[in-house]
């Protein structure tokens, strides 16, 4: 059931990110390998800040190391057996148990050390106004899930170990030192063996439960970039950051307008443009825009490098990726109901116009995410829709375009006298 | 350029001189700076003049699309006329646009920043720098985002600056961290959205509490705002704000 669960959640989460216009990310195949592979296998961008970047890959080895152990358990579920691979590995096994259980504790260090970073210490963008309510507290049942999780990890091992020693029972094999979790084996001195079966049993049941609890917990929570950062990155931007997104659409336009004798029906107008400038709507993003949305893991380290942020101005990128992904959510969840998209969009009902142009497109944020996601791009994109669709930039701004249009520069100068510098 | 077009000849380079270069009274001392550096060392340029017109940068940014396309449509008519191949200038924006957007357009070329023009003229022993100068003075070099993130050119005014035998000192925010000076996106030309402080004075801030005695910058707009950073702490007479191809010219030739 869990997992039939987990794969409508995932097929719900492929159906709203097509709600978005495709977009080409399908060349240099084996750079895109290797861009995933540094940065969500890699983790090279966590390691910019060492000590979040060093706890980070803990938890994040620990994870998929423990995992492993998982599969012994389901396997064991199955079969009735109990630590079915120990007689197969033998002398290995114990090793195996021993690197997990290491693990486990190393894990359970660095969520505390994490906890206490954004509870005891406070750090600054973990308390920005967009992470009150449900983003604060999912950060934080994520890491109390985690805890738990490695707890019954090593209870359950712990009174195995204490029942090889004390049952009588052949099926306790000796499996080996369990040099984390033989700590707590001494608490079950006294008891009887079969309250310690019992634990043993609540324990083994109890973590593999959690275990699926938490499989379907991603789905509501940043904690889906464990999966998604993988496609994230490979479909990231690879261009210079510099390169803003280019309309093919406007291009024809202006040959038109600057050819008039130019055929308008020899240049087909291609299909996956879209017909309105810019986005008003997460409709109107494109598909790995939306994928950006539900990678993010609220980290903000995006936000603490932008210096619009900094300056205590409105904008937050992160905040313009939780935007996008609530927005996207809501229009999901209609779509569930079977009704049509409501009129709210994700331009004024979400995000709002003082955000978007107090962004310098700096790209800082860009460059601090550690699994490439590009707030910029949306920002720009509303831009795009506010100026192209509404008119309604600032009305300096419109100035200094006007500026353009008639003198070839921001500033109102004679495009004559565009030499008169060498001449002073 | 039209005088190099008539005689029939064509120059190693184009310089762009951009908007600000050729108008805002700062800027023209950069771009006067640039100049000479060129005519030390030999270099045959061409501008475009009068038929220079803005990159559109500053209207791509600001969201419009439109008067983008318009601009470097014209732009690269231009520069396609000419058959321009090499295209130099001091400004990150225009570097970035005519690099990164125009090819999309028709409009394909090798383009340099000035500060990668003028080291690449200094390694190749073109431009000799008199080491005394600036000899153990502390120079911090402020990123344009439009150089260093946009195009990942973090190297190129670091070197000339080493190479004036300065002592450079770095920022708390530098290279990829770099803390912009808050004229990108087209903000340069409009006033900043509510909040506790401006963004040129918060990097103003990072610059000063290295003791630097000079800021270079590599771009007209982060000169402007980091002066004006400057000027609004009432350092100016401690603290210069100088284009990397200003420290260059105020050497002596040798
Ligand atoms: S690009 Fe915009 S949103 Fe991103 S860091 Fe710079 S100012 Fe902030
Ligand atoms: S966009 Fe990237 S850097 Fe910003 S909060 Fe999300 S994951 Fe973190």
């Amino acid at each position: 059931m869990a997992v039939g669960l987990f794969t409508r959640n995932i097929l719900r989460i492929i159906r709203n990110i097509r709600l978005g216009h495709a977009i080409d990310r399908s060349d240099r195949k084996s750079d895109r390998w290797k861009h995933m592979a540094r940065l969500a296998l890699g983790q090279s961008k966590m390691t910019v800040r060492p000590i979040a970047g060093l706890l980070h890959i803990i938890v994040y080895v620990g994870f998929v190391v423990i995992n492993i152990e998982l599969l012994e358990i389901i396997l064991d579920g199955f079969l009735g057996t109990h630590r079915v691979l120990a007689p197969y590995l033998g002398s290995a096994y114990d090793v195996l148990i021993s690197v997990f259980e290491v693990f486990a504790l190393l894990v359970i260090v660095a969520v505390t050390l994490f906890w206490l970073r954004r509870n005891a210490l406070r750090i600054s963008r973990f308390w920005k106004p967009e992470m009150k309510g449900w983003p604060k507290k999912d950060a934080d049942y994520i890491l109390y899930i985690e805890l738990v999780l490695m707890f019954l990890f090593l209870t359950m091992n712990a009174s195995d170990f204490w029942l090889q020693q004390y049952s009588q029972d052949a099926s306790y094999v000796q499996a080996g030192r369990f040099p984390v979790s033989s700590w707590i084996t001494p608490l079950f001195d006294g008891m009887q063996v079969s309250s310690v079966i019992l634990v043993e049993r609540i324990a083994w049941w109890m973590h593999i439960i959690g275990i699926f609890a938490f499989l379907n917990y991603l789905y509501y929570s940043k904690h889906l970039h464990i999966l998604l950062a993988f496609p994230n990155t490979f479909y990231a931007n690879l261009n210079p950051l510099g390169r803003f997104s280019h309309s093919e659409t406007v291009a024809n336009e202006v040959k038109l307008m600057l050819d008039p004798s130019a055929d308008p029906y020899a240049t087909p107008s291609p299909t996956s443009e879209p017909s309105t400038f810019g986005a008003a709507d997460v409709t109107d993003l494109h598909r790995v825009q939306l994928l950006n949305a539900y990678s993010c893991t609220e980290c903000g380290r995006c936000t603490d490098e932008c210096p619009a942020n900094q300056t205590g101005k409105k904008l937050s990128p992160r905040k313009i990726m939780m935007d996008t992904r609530d927005r996207l959510e809501s229009v999901g969840k209609l779509l569930n109901k079977g009704l049509p998209i409501d009129d709210n969009t994700l331009l004024d009902n979400y995000v709002s116009r003082e955000e978007l142009w107090a962004c310098t497109t700096c790209n800082a944020c860009v460059e601090a995410c550690p699994i490439s996601i590009d707030p910029l791009s949306i920002i720009m994109d509303m831009r795009q829709y506010l100026v192209m669709e509404q008119s309604s930039a600032p009305t300096e701004l419109n100035a200094m375009m006007t500026n353009i249009e008639n003198n070839g520069a921001p500033w109102p100068f004679n495009q004559q006298d565009r030499l008169k510098w060498s001449k002073e | 350029m039209a005088e190099w077009n008539q005689a029939g000849k064509s120059p190693e380079v184009l310089f762009w001189v951009g908007c600000a270069g050729s108008f805002d009274d700062r800027s023209k001392k950069i771009t006067k700076a640039f100049v000479e550096l060129l005519q030390r060392a030999n270099v045959s340029f061409a501008v475009l003049g009068p038929e220079e017109s803005c990159s559109g940068d500053p209207a791509k940014r600001a969201g419009n699309e439109f008067l983008f396309q318009m601009q470097a449509s014209t732009n690269i008519k231009t520069l396609n006329r000419y058959s321009v191949k090499k295209i130099v200038t001091a400004c990150p924006h225009c570097f970035n646009t005519i690099k990164n957007e125009y090819p999309q357009l028709g409009g394909t070329y090798e383009v340099l920043h000035h500060t990668q023009f003028l080291n690449h003229l200094v390694e190749e022993g073109r431009l000799e720098i008199d080491e005394n100068t600036y000899k153990g003075k502390k120079i911090t070099f402020h990123d344009p985002c439009y150089l260093g993130r946009a195009n990942n050119e973090y190297n190129a005014p670091r070197s000339l600056i080493t190479k004036l035998k300065a002592e450079l000192v770095e920022m708390k925010s530098c290279k990829e961290k770099g803390l912009c000076c808050g004229a990108g996106g087209a903000q340069m030309f409009k006033d900043a959205e509510k909040g506790n402080k401006e963004v040129n004075i918060e990097r103003t801030e990072q610059a000063l509490d290295t003791n630097t005695e000079v800021i270079a910058a590599g771009c007209p707009f982060c000169n402007t705002m980091l002066h004006d950073g400057v000027k609004n702490k009432e350092k100016e007479s401690k603290v210069a704000v100088m284009d990397v191809a200003q420290l260059l010219a105020q050497t002596e030739s040798l």
